[in-house]
């Protein structure tokens, strides 16, 4: 994973340091060998599709689930031996799990009254919490009385109110409609800032994931295929299930010799080492070829398939000469037919490693 | 969407049936309760209030209620002290035996009552399974005798009969409770035992509340287990009512205890659910 220089320099801040964790559920594998570390007041994203294991490990650190191997620390203090309820983690779930009998106030003071808090106290920090998330005008009222966009923020409130260290969000906005959904997205990064606490969410959506997120684990089949900042893993995506998963991309299967890269007859500069290779190309790195090229741009000819509009540019299917079909994204343009010259500069063309080859 | 005549069909036979064994055995039981007997042992259907005048004049039909209350008091809180515990061993920590538990709960349920009525006869009598125990071990030198025919017989039968009737709401509100509501409160720092007062226990009230009604209204109306193990101090208003409507030819005063009693349960009823309904948050 990371070499011990990149280890000590960033030791200094990390909170929570996942170490070789595995689970299985029976036979089934659903983590392998995990290690993954969070930075104080980072908001890290685990994202995945459905399946891939990010909720259990999300489970593992709060404690509802133990590792078959591997260790979790938290603050030089080994968590994962501690029972849920002595962890400094708070969890929002996704589908808030507020105790219906309790009104909204008493859910938020529950967790200061179970930990024997001060009674003046507990009414000082529920009534902030409760601000923060704009919420107090409902205090009196039981969760079923209040929509969900109102539920999760109470379940918000719950959980920071106890200031934990750590807060982990299990796709809690899944539930919500999408304009609130976007909405929300905004606030919680926001809020996030404000108290400084670090986040673990996780979500299958990976445009939220780009939103919120300091860094993004990606996660596939119980294994990390990559962790960097939105930035990096949709710029430089290491595999081609990164690329395709992160936002969309061309994948262009070939073969690296020497510095050449060889793929459906394009033939373009690499970095990549020498044999069968995969590139990844994003269709907005595609543009239609004007008289002046630049020197490095690859050029190839290709007729339109379909085009689509979507605003502020059009999305074109083509097929170029040895039937390779690119998605091409281009500035809005009027009705594109026939054959036409398009270019892309080689370093676009990210070496990615083959996903499918690993499982 | 339906025609009359398909509604009419699919309506009509439970409207019957209730018409017929409930509506009418009631209004008879009512009109009896005003009627009275001759001594030539006839019934004079002639209304008047005599036999409620009779239920308020002979202390000892009270005296009976009373004490059938206290019995059906005693087994409603043995049957929830039993149900309870086991109820929430099977739902939270019986993991794959559960099933095989949950049965084993229900299997005495399928046994016929009076089975179960005289097996506590057996265990209880002077030379039943418990003083001759007690005579071999030495903590007794002659039977122990009030452990059969008394209050404490009928108590431990009923406990016996009606503990799984206790036991099933409050397993099923006990299965109702969303696991992540546990979960979440483990999240939030409480302990197991914190989690249990604070979450579980309020959540699972409903449950108690039709279980501690089952056992207790279940109790109080029956007559084979104070006929087989009450003896003469442990008669319940049932067995009065049994013997009015039998050897005493008395069916107008029965009638008058049958629906002061109906009237009770109905009172009991109503304000289970209603108090079910207040701790209800689904």
């Amino acid at each position: 994973m990371n070499s011990p220089a990149t280890d000590a320099r960033a030791a200094a801040a990390i909170l929570l340091s996942i170490r070789q964790v595995a689970k299985s559920f029976g036979k089934l594998p659903v983590l392998r060998a995990i290690s993954l570390h969070v930075d104080e007041g980072e908001f890290l994203t685990i994202l995945g599709e459905s399946g891939s294991g990010k909720t259990t490990l999300l489970r593992l650190i709060a404690g509802f689930e133990h590792a078959d191997s591997g260790e979790i620390w938290m603050a030089g203090e080994r968590l994962d031996p501690l029972p849920p309820y002595r962890r400094r983690v708070n969890t929002v779930f996704q589908s808030y799990a507020l105790f219906p009998h309790l009104s909204v106030r008493d859910n938020v003071a529950y967790g200061l009254r179970v930990q024997k808090v001060a009674a003046s106290d507990v009414e000082k920090r529920v009534d902030e919490a409760l601000a923060m998330v704009k919420m107090t005008a409902f205090a009196a009222s039981k969760p079923a009385k209040i929509s969900g966009g109102q539920q999760q923020r109470v379940a918000l409130a719950r959980a920071l109110v106890n200031r934990p260290r750590l807060l982990l969000l299990d796709e809690p906005l899944s539930a919500l409609d999408a304009n609130l959904r976007r909405q929300m997205q905004l606030e919680l990064k926001s809020l996030q800032r404000e108290v400084g606490i670090s986040f673990v969410f996780v979500t299958h959506d990976q445009e939220e994931a780009m939103v919120m997120s300091d860094r993004i684990a990606l996660l596939r089949n119980g294994s990390l295929e990559q962790v960097a900042s939105p930035r990096d893993i949709y710029s430089r995506p290491a595999t081609s299930y990164a690329a395709q998963f992160i936002g969309h991309t061309n994948l262009l299967r070939g073969r690296a010799e020497h510095g050449r890269a060889r793929c459906h007859g394009l033939e373009f500069p690499t970095t990549a080492a020498s044999g069968p290779a995969i590139f990844s190309l994003r269709p907005e790195h595609i543009r239609l070829a004007d008289s002046a090229a630049g020197n490095d741009a690859v050029r190839f000819c290709a007729s339109i398939l379909t085009q689509s509009f979507h605003g502020a540019t059009d999305l074109l299917q083509v097929e170029c000469a040895e039937g390779l079909k690119l998605t091409v994204r281009v500035p809005s343009h009027g009705p594109l037919t026939g054959q036409h010259n398009f270019e892309f500069s080689a370093a676009h063309a990210i070496p990615v490693r083959d996903s499918e080859e690993r499982t | 969407m339906f025609s009359r005549a398909y509604k009419a069909a699919i309506t009509l036979p439970p409207l019957l049936w209730v018409a017929v064994f409930l509506l009418v055995p009631y209004a008879l039981l009512l009109c009896y309760s005003f009627w009275t007997v001759s001594p030539a042992q006839t019934i004079i259907h002639h209304w008047n209030l005599g036999n409620y005048r009779e239920l308020l004049r002979v202390h000892v039909y009270f005296e009976t209620l009373l004490r059938s209350m206290w019995i059906a008091a005693r087994v409603m809180l043995f049957a929830l002290l039993l149900g309870y515990p086991l109820a929430y061993y099977l739902s939270f920590h019986a993991g794959a035996r559960k099933d095989l538990l949950y049965q084993l709960v229900i299997i005495p349920l399928w046994v016929s009552y009076l089975v179960r009525a005289y097996a506590w006869k057996t265990i209880l009598g002077s030379d039943g399974v418990l003083n001759t125990l007690l005579q071999y071990v030495h903590l007794t030198r002659h039977p122990v005798e009030f452990l059969l025919y008394s209050p404490f017989a009928v108590v431990l039968t009923l406990t016996h009969i009606y503990t799984p009737f206790a036991f099933l709401p409050i397993y099923a509100s006990l299965e109702h409770i969303p696991r992540n509501l546990v979960e979440a409160s483990h999240d939030l720092g409480a302990s197991p035992l914190q989690t249990f007062w604070r979450v579980i226990l309020p959540l699972s009230i409903p449950g108690v509340l039709a279980g501690a009604t089952f056992a207790f209204v279940l109790s109080l109306g029956d007559f084979l287990a104070p006929l087989l193990l009450g003896g003469p101090s442990g008669i319940m208003i049932s067995n009065i009512v049994v013997s009015l409507f039998g050897a005493a030819y008395n069916w107008p005063l029965g009638a008058a205890i049958s629906l002061c009693m109906l009237l009770l349960v109905v009172g009991l009823l109503f304000l289970s659910e209603r108090l079910e309904k207040k701790w209800s948050y689904s």
